[in-house]
């Protein structure tokens, strides 16, 4: 993985930088020590690890504009952190950057239960949303599985899903408001407790920008009131095509599950290994399929969905009869990558969404290429929306099996767009599949993005060498920007 | 009138650098302000492209006409669930007129947007022309997908500043099977905000809440598999009381007077606002607001979230005061309806950032300013 080559102008001024952080934040919440910053060194993609140049922990939006202005005015780079469990390397530091831990903007602002959202700073832990409204009944509806952890301003950035989003959505579709902060330390505030509010939808374009547009500083969430009932549905299938046409004629009724989830055989058989939830282990593929409502809805959908099961040769069909068998039978998709980290030394996990009819196709030409190269995969797969998580088994200590790996999960990618499908449809672009973007995407396109970038961040400061495959100048792009006949980078490589 | 029929032509007339007025049908032609373009439809980009329900995908040629999307959706026992409003009489046009392109240019969404989603969550990714001549496309064809900045979201509600679309994807859902309207008499405007607060803080899941001050009516609808919506049903009558009930075809008519805004424009107004605000506060200051203005009218639709306001014309500057003293920095007021020397005159829309900050946004897709130049601001 190449990222631009440090620039050696922010490397030499790197003590009079972290002086004025410490000078507008105070000196408790600026760290240069190289061993104390080690800690940030990766996110949750933890094959690459880079220790930044200088870590500030703001405890305010006014210290995140403050430390961006510095930033800006010594024209270093910035790259923001949550809680640092991105998958694809969002938050993964640079040896030039300022690494901008948003953690200490951890409280709950406001909860208006009467308007039906929460007001939040970025460093709150998705769950504690929830847990704060749990007593009067409401919630957070989007469930990444990283939830105990993961902020809500990485949600915002990564626009974060999880298995309950194909009926309650992503995090772009649970949002009310943003406050922002630009490269140059400007805040802007999006949205609020009333909905679409006219013109250019910035709040939109922000979630999921990976942070490359602004730094989130406080957010305006939907809450939802809990369902009445949940249940759960397992079954088994003799292949994935006879699950896959399970799960189309589920929605071809006109049901819209909480969660459809299908795994295959490896992952049913590594995940039944580690938490025994009863998983038909002579299975091809497993479905769980979850529905929520008042009871006599989820009964009669439970039962239409058990027809619909048994008629595509579902075996071994179990309803949950309890909460605690619905979170048994949800403990071990939960823990799938766990699972699968029992039975090999490393895993690496991808994120391809395809439309759901190439399920088969897909599975059976991924088969052929774990041939290929030499290495397991299992499969979990949010059936209902078509994401799919293959799980590619490795050993990073024999030399070559993390580049082995590394193209195997390219070419899974590479053959989810080729049926008509996408790079990520929740972990985000990130570092990881920054150079797969050209597979999806020509040059017009990935140049009317990076002109997007150009109108909020002109001298590229902001999360650089995450996203998009090469750097170019904004001038060069048609958006002029350029201050004083100077280009904010002198000579960038291609990397 | 140009009618592009293929992308080709469509970017030769972009290169052309000449401003353009973009439209579908032009329905929607009298919302913005008024300004000067050459214009250019892009009805002729027409058609069911690819649809396979199970997929919950649709796409279309953004010039498609609307209706024609919903009956291919019926067929299929789907919806589009934001239930976009018919804006056509507003400005002097028939019903069932515009277009998919149209309705996602607008961001236009009905009364099930605070329980669904508005245009813009269920626009998946889109093919275009941006305002340099080059041909993009952004997002996918599949529900889920993070790839890249979401510049679908951007697009919708961008009123065809940003790119001239050929053709959409939308993410489209099962219609309900069974739906009805409860209608309460006799409800004083706080006890509206108190029943809305309830019912839409319950696990009910109503699907429509909408409020006509004048008549006193309060408006529910719930909606999904028969068994579900009888238990529901039940439940919020306990809650807000026993009320008139319709099924099937009535309550489905009743729904459709009020997504497109019958009551607001009968009589025709002079002016009309959407006004958007935090719903448990909406009932505070409206009627005094009504009072102020004149020939006013409201319709609240959305649990008390948006706020249609009719009135004729007096002093428009009072009545942009009225309306922010009822707004209270709390909210959003959007001009549908005005005549064309206010349209010249006023903004109609009001930015929620610095207009230099929209005006670089814009310049990234469109430099020259080619498209619908002045129609949202007199500086975009």
């Amino acid at each position: 993985m190449l990222m631009p080559p440090p620039d050696r102008a922010a490397l030499e001024a790197a003590p009079e930088f972290a002086a004025a952080l410490r000078a507008a934040l105070g000196a408790d919440n600026v760290i240069a020590d190289q061993r104390a910053m080690r800690p940030y060194e990766s996110d949750g993609l933890t094959a690459y690890r880079q220790v930044p140049l200088v870590v500030a922990l703001p405890r305010s939006t006014a210290e995140v504009s403050a430390a961006l202005k510095i930033a800006h005015r010594f024209g270093i780079k910035v790259v923001p952190r949550g809680a640092g469990t991105s998958l694809s390397g969002g938050a993964l530091p640079l040896a030039d950057g300022l690494l901008l831990g948003l953690g200490k903007l951890n409280r709950i602002l406001d909860i208006d239960l009467a308007n039906r959202c929460a007001v939040v700073q970025p460093g709150v832990p998705n769950l504690a949303i929830s847990h704060a409204v749990a007593n009067e009944g409401f919630y957070y509806a989007p469930d990444p599985s990283s939830q105990i952890a993961c902020s809500i301003g990485g949600n915002v950035a990564e626009n974060s899903g999880g298995v309950h989003c194909l009926k309650y959505g992503l995090t772009t579709n649970n949002l009310l408001g943003l406050e922002v902060v630009l490269m140059d330390g400007e805040i802007i505030r999006l949205g609020g407790k009333h909905l679409d509010s006219g013109l250019y939808d910035l709040m939109g374009l922000f979630t999921g920008s990976e942070g490359l547009l602004g730094v989130v500083t406080e957010v305006t969430v939907k809450l939802l009131k809990k369902p009445e009932k949940a249940r759960a549905l397992l079954a088994g299938f003799a292949s994935s095509e006879s699950a896959g046409a399970a799960v189309a004629a589920i929605i071809g009724a006109g049901i819209i599950p909480a969660g459809m989830e299908m795994m295959d055989k490896p992952a049913i058989h590594a995940a039944e290994d580690f938490v025994h939830a009863g998983y038909p282990l002579d299975a091809e593929a497993l479905l769980i399929v979850e529905l929520d409502g008042p009871e006599v809805e989820v009964d009669d959908l439970i039962s239409r969905v058990s027809t619909i099961a048994t008629s595509h040769g579902a075996t071994g069909l179990r309803v949950s009869q309890s909460e605690e068998e619905r979170l048994l039978i949800w403990a071990g998709r939960k823990a799938a990558f766990p699972a699968v980290g029992r039975i090999s030394p490393d895993y690496y996990c991808m994120d391809g969404t395809i439309p759901r009819s190439r399920l088969p196709e897909v599975l059976h030409r991924m088969n052929a290429l774990s041939v290929l190269h030499g290495l397991r995969v299992a499969n979990v797969f949010h059936a209902g929306d078509g994401n799919l998580h293959p799980l590619i088994l490795y050993d990073a200590n024999k030399p070559g099996e993390l580049e082995s790996a590394e193209a195997f999960g390219a070419d899974i990618l590479k053959l989810c767009v080729e049926v008509g499908g996408v790079l990520t449809g929740e972990h985000g672009v990130g570092v990881e599949k920054r150079d797969l973007m050209s597979t999806m995407f020509n040059d017009a396109d990935l140049n009317q993005q990076l002109r997007v970038k150009c109108a909020f961040d002109a001298g590229n400061l902001l999360n650089p060498g995450k996203v998009f495959p090469t750097l170019h100048r904004c001038a060069e792009l048609g958006a002029m920007h350029v201050r004083g006949g100077k280009l904010p980078y002198p000579d960038l490589p291609r990397f | 009138m140009l009618l592009p029929e293929t992308e080709s032509q469509l970017i030769d007339i972009v290169k052309s650098g000449e401003p353009l007025a973009l439209c579908g049908h032009g329905t929607k032609s009298g919302w913005g302000r008024v300004f000067e373009g050459k214009p250019v439809s892009l009805k002729k980009f027409s058609g069911i492209i690819d649809y396979t329900p199970a997929e919950l995908v649709m796409t279309v040629g953004a010039g498609t006409p609307l209706s024609q999307v919903e009956r291919a959706l019926e067929d299929a026992g789907q919806h589009l669930a934001f239930e976009p409003v018919d804006l056509g009489p507003v400005y002097g046009r028939p019903l069932d007129e515009q277009t998919i392109g149209g309705v996602i240019a607008t961001n236009l969404s009905g009364p099930r947007r605070p329980f669904a989603g508005a245009a813009r969550d269920f626009f998946l990714g889109f093919k275009g022309v941006n305002g340099s001549g080059e041909a993009i496309k952004a997002g996918a064809k599949v529900v889920k997908n993070v790839t890249g900045y979401d510049l679908p979201k951007l697009i919708a509600g961008s009123f065809g500043t940003l790119i001239a679309m050929t053709e959409v994807t939308l993410k489209v859902v099962p219609a309900p099977e069974a739906s009805v309207a409860l209608i309460l008499e006799s409800v004083e405007i706080s006890k509206a905000t108190r029943l809305f607060i309830a019912a839409l803080g319950s696990s009910i899941e109503p699907t429509g809440a909408a409020y006509l001050p004048d008549q006193q009516r309060l408006f529910f609808r719930l909606e999904g598999s028969g068994p579900s919506v009888a238990y529901r049903l039940k439940a919020l009558q306990a809650l807000v009381g026993e009320g008139e009930v319709l099924e099937g075809a009535a309550a489905r008519q009743i729904w459709q007077n009020l997504r497109n805004i019958n009551h607001v424009l009968t009589p025709k107004p002079t002016l009309l606002w959407s006004l958007s605000v935090p719903s448990a506060g909406f009932g505070e200051g409206l009627m005094s607001l009504l009072d102020k203005l004149d020939g006013a009218k409201a319709q609240v639709d959305w649990g008390g979230g948006r706020v249609w306001l009719a009135h004729s014309l007096t002093d428009f500057a009072a009545a942009v005061r009225a309306i922010h003293s009822y707004l209270k920095g709390h909210g959003h007021a959007t001009l549908l309806l005005a005549p064309d020397d206010l349209r010249r005159a006023e903004n109609v829309f009001a930015p929620e950032v610095p207009i230099a900050l929209l005006r670089k946004i814009r310049a990234a897709f469109d430099p020259g300013l080619v498209f619908n130049r002045g129609r949202l601001h007199p500086d975009l």
